[in-house]
Order: structure tokens, then C-alpha cells, then sequence
């Protein structure tokens, strides 16, 4: 038969020879190996306090954004809820009120917004499909673990973005405020 | 001055010894868990305190908390006597052990070693052979199938492993002439003369003696009394609580007794070279009294002997997690059709040697 890779090999059943029935070399040759590994590099990541680095494209916890005056960007038209395969986003609109034109851009708003995080397959059709750049993925957090189910419905209280912009990232991305500063400076430091 | 009765230093050395073996054996709970781990890309416990150091104690608080079952149709009184056997065999033999020279302070000398008697190699096979009943009594008395039959492979494995150890260790007592470990410790270091440690007289015995020891002490490569995927858990199936944790500690307890034997028979014991050396400069051009000069070489001496038994701790665990497991057949096979011989063989030669004036 016409061999598929030139890979294979041709085992041959032979009678040990004497080093081979001895044990002892290929204990050492074990040994060796073994001994190399213990001195390599470890896979082990100590998860809560050292976290493996995110890839910049990946997609975590919402974020429901502000614009530059600080003002709320989703204006509650429910794109981002028809666009989900999971059916994890739900919304409540509302209109906004005379006084209310620092809090909410528009003059339509969510007056609840809710993402059910064990629903949420976290594929980020919500983010395409949003017209005012009002939802986001960061690439940078999670939904942790919790106890509860309810504890997973998140809502505008969770999601939306702190009112102080030093709070925020430069990302778009909801960092403590040493990570944030981290980020900048690596950002001063690279050139465009 | 501090006056004690005769055997009152021997009984603080034997107290001393019981704790430090105990605590050895606790940490090597933790040591064994860390170097499988480290051998495998892993870092092991790291948890509970710094560096996962009280995971022992965390350990023991979950073996002490854990129910206590008994299965049906056992027999209860053998099926609490046989941890109790396991553990008391594993630590009566550390008593013969020289950890060290002698000290001495005013009044007071003795040795560092719980009982100086003139048959200690006897004495400590003889307990190293009782321990096989703790593993036979405990595997009967659980009433079970799988529980009997890692008992009864522990006993078949442990007498023929022994055949060949007690067949080394003769190779070792011809050319020490005594059985008391003391006296071929110091054998091995002679002042003023190239005394060698046995290793060099005697490497065949020795690799006979080391694959003896890990049958004796059921480690892998043959681990088959426990063997998990043919036994469950071998002998110690039906057991929970503190009494399976008397078992597992039972076995470290041996790895530090048997790993002890080797150093001592075999790597000079609390020997280091040039000691003999180094006290007489201490004594002759430091101005050191020759009494506390010899002190402060037996406290070397001891630290070093620990050092030696650790490095052999570390070398069953590094064969641990090397090493599969035997076959049975091939065990068996091992042991009566090569160690055997081998060890027969050791004795020929070194009779021939001794009698030829190579090696006296």
C-alpha cells in the first residue's frame, strides 16, 4: 500500500538487548527528563492574583458608553436586542425630560437596560449593530463567577460607564484607575 | 550542671527522634505534592500560607474532620489495630539510627542515636518486617475483596524484596564485621587513613539495596499493594479518617527510615570528609577546646546526615512521578530471578575481594 506521509515508521519486534533488560539506562533517560521539567518554566497561572493576559480583540463585559459631555449614548431603539442570537438583552425606553439633556444625549433613553450574562454567548452582534457606538465588549473584563443566577442580570447600575471620565479608560474600557494609568503611559510611550 | 539518669539523654535523643521523623513525614506530604507538581510543569499547593507551607496542617484538620467508617463485617478491633500496627512499626525502627557523633558538655556525653545496641541492622529489619502485618491485618480485617488482595500482594512483595535486601546487606557485614550501626558509620571514617564511605566497596549492594528499599516501602515502581487502577486503593480501600492518614504517614515515616539506613550504611552516615581535619586545626591553631570542637563536627555531622537523607527523599519522589508501575509477573520476576541472584552474586565477589586484600 502506498504510504500517505513518508512519516511512518518500521517497528520491528527484536529481542531486547542487554542494556534494554538491564532497566537502568532507560530509568536514567527518564530520570533526565524528568529532572529537566522540574527546572522549566511553569504553566501555572495564580489566578486571582496574576491574570493571563486578554488578546486585544477579546470580547468581555458590556459597556454602555458615555459621550464626550458625559452624556448617556443609547437611545433605547433595541437594535442591539434583535441583533442578539441569545435574546440576553432587554430594555425599557423612556422619554427624556426637560433638564435631563446633561444626563441622556438623546431624547429617547433606556430607562432600564438589562444583558443576562448566562445568556450572553458574548458574540458582540450587539456592538455591530449599535447606530450610536453605545455598546461595547472590553477586552479587559469579565463577568465573574457569582452565587446566584439573578446575580448575573446586569443592569444600567452595572453597565454604564463612571460619570467621572478620569474613571474611565482611554480603551473605552473600564479599568482601575492604576491599570488605566499603566495603559496611558505605555500609550505615551508608543508612537502612533 | 544539668545531672540526668543514665538513660535520661537517650531518652530526649528518642524523643527528639520521634518528632523530627513525625514532622518530616508531614512535610513530606507537602514535599511529595510540590515535586510531582514541579517534575509535571505545575507549582503545586500554594495556598494555604506562604508558599502553601500549612498545607499539612490543613491537611490533618481535614483527615481529623472526616467521618469515621467501618465497613460491615469487619472485624473492628483489627481494623483499628492495623493503622496503629503500620504506624508504630514505621516509627520504632528510627530508634537505632545514629543521627550523630557524640556530645559533651560538663559531665554529660552521649551519642546522638535513641539506643545503642550491638544487632541494630537486625532490629531494624526485624521491625521493618513486622510492618507488613499493619497492611496484611488492615487488608483482612476490611471485609473486602480488593482490600485482601492489595494485602496480600503488599506481604508476597515485602518477603520477596527482603530475601534480597538482607542478601546485600550481608555483602556490607563482611566487610564491617558488626551489625551495630554505629560502629559502621564510623567505620567509614577513619582519622588520618582514606577510609572510604561503603558506596565506593560496595556499588552492586547498594543498587540492590535502593530497589529493595522502594518495594519495602511500597513506592513506586512498585506501589502494586495500592496499585489504584487494578486495586482502588489497595489495602487502605475501606478506610477513611485519621486511620487512612495514619497509613499514608506510615509510609513516609518508612521513606525517612529506609533513606536513613542508606545514608548510613552506605554514604558515611554523619561522616563528612575532612572532619577529622577540620577539628584538629579548630583545636590546634583556633584555640578551640578539643571537646567543643568535636561538638560542633557532630552537629555538622548531623546536619549533613539530614541533607543525605533528604537528597534521598527527593530521589523516591523524583522516581515517583518518573517510573510507571510494574506488572505483578514482572515484580515477581524482578526479585527472584535477578535481584537475587545479583545480590548472591555481590557476595561472591566481595568475599573474593576481602579475601584477596583488595578491599578490607
Amino acid at each position: 500500500m502506498q504510504p500517505l506521509t513518508n512519516r511512518a515508521k518500521k517497528l520491528e519486534k527484536k529481542p531486547m538487548t542487554l542494556a534494554e533488560r538491564a532497566y537502568l539506562p532507560a530509568i536514567f533517560q527518564g530520570l533526565s527528563i524528568t529532572m529537566r521539567h522540574f527546572f522549566m518554566k511553569k504553566a501555572t497561572v495564580r489566578y486571582p492574583e496574576e491574570v493571563r493576559p486578554f488578546s486585544p480583540i477579546f470580547r468581555g463585559l458590556h459597556v454602555l458608553k458615555r459621550d464626550e459631555q458625559g452624556r448617556e449614548r443609547c437611545t433605547a431603539c433595541g437594535l442591539c436586542a434583535v441583533a442578539c442570537p441569545a435574546e440576553a438583552i432587554t430594555m425599557v425606553a423612556g422619554e427624556r425630560k426637560k433638564g435631563e439633556e446633561g444626563l441622556y444625549r438623546e431624547e429617547k433613553y433606556a430607562i432600564s437596560y438589562e444583558v443576562n450574562m448566562l445568556r450572553c454567548i458574548f458574540c458582540g452582534l450587539c456592538e455591530e449593530a449599535c447606530p450610536k457606538a453605545a455598546v461595547y465588549l472590553q477586552a479587559d473584563k469579565m463577568a465573574p463567577p457569582r452565587f446566584e443566577r439573578d446575580e448575573f442580570i446586569y443592569g444600567k447600575d452595572r453597565l454604564v460607564e463612571p460619570v467621572d471620565p478620569t474613571k474611565r479608560s482611554v480603551r473605552g474600557i473600564q479599568l482601575t484607575p492604576e491599570q488605566a494609568a499603566a495603559l496611558s503611559n505605555k500609550m505615551a510611550q508608543q508612537p502612533a | 550542671m544539668i545531672e540526668l539518669p543514665a538513660l535520661g539523654w537517650q531518652s530526649i535523643v528518642i524523643f527528639v527522634v520521634f518528632a523530627v521523623s513525625l514532622l518530616i513525614a508531614t512535610y513530606c506530604t507537602y514535599a511529595e505534592r510540590v515535586i510531582a507538581a514541579f517534575l509535571q510543569d505545575r507549582v503545586g499547593p500554594d495556598r494555604a500560607g506562604p508558599y502553601g507551607l500549612a498545607q499539612p496542617l490543613a491537611d490533618a484538620v481535614k483527615m481529623f474532620t472526616k467521618e469515621e467508617f467501618f465497613p460491615g463485617g469487619a472485624n473492628k478491633a483489627l481494623f483499628v489495630f492495623g493503622p496503629c500496627l503500620a504506624m508504630i512499626t514505621a516509627l520504632m525502627s528510627s530508634a537505632v539510627i545514629p543521627f550523630g557523633n557524640n556530645i559533651s558538655f560538663g559531665n554529660n556525653a552521649f551519642f546522638l542515636q535513641g539506643i545503642e545496641v550491638n544487632i541494630g541492622m537486625l532490629w531494624v529489619f526485624g521491625v521493618v518486617s513486622l510492618g507488613v502485618y499493619g497492611v496484611m491485618i488492615g487488608g483482612w480485617a476490611s471485609n473486602n475483596k480488593f482490600s485482601l488482595l492489595g494485602a496480600i500482594r503488599a506481604a508476597s512483595q515485602n518477603i520477596s524484596y527482603e530475601l534480597a535486601m538482607g542478601l546485600s546487606l550481608i555483602a556490607v557485614l563482611m566487610i564491617s564485621g558488626t551489625l551495630s550501626l554505629r560502629e559502621i558509620t564510623i567505620q567509614q571514617s577513619i582519622p588520618g587513613e582514606w577510609a572510604m564511605w561503603n558506596i565506593v566497596r560496595q556499588p552492586l549492594g547498594f543498587i540492590i539495596f535502593l530497589v529493595c528499599a522502594f518495594a519495602e516501602t511500597n513506592r513506586t515502581p512498585f506501589d502494586l499493594p495500592e496499585c489504584e487502577t487494578e486495586l482502588v486503593g489497595g489495602y487502605h480501600t475501606e478506610y477513611s479518617s485519621m486511620k487512612l492518614g495514619l497509613y499514608l504517614f506510615s509510609e513516609y515515616v518508612n521513606i525517612f527510615v529506609v533513606s536513613a539506613v542508606m545514608s548510613v550504611l552506605y554514604f558515611g552516615g554523619f561522616n563528612f570528609p575532612f572532619q577529622y581535619e577540620l577539628r584538629d586545626w579548630l583545636a590546634s591553631s583556633q584555640g578551640w577546646e578539643l571537646a567543643s570542637a568535636q561538638n560542633l563536627i557532630t552537629a555538622l555531622g548531623t546536619v549533613l546526615l539530614f541533607g543525605k537523607i533528604f537528597a534521598f527523599i527527593f530521589f523516591f519522589m523524583w522516581i515517583r512521578w518518573t517510573l510507571p508501575r510494574f506488572r505483578y509477573d514482572q515484580l515477581m520476576r524482578l526479585g527472584w530471578t535477578i535481584l537475587i541472584p545479583l545480590a548472591v552474586v555481590n557476595i561472591l565477589i566481595t568475599g573474593g575481594l576481602i579475601t584477596f586484600g583488595v578491599i578490607k
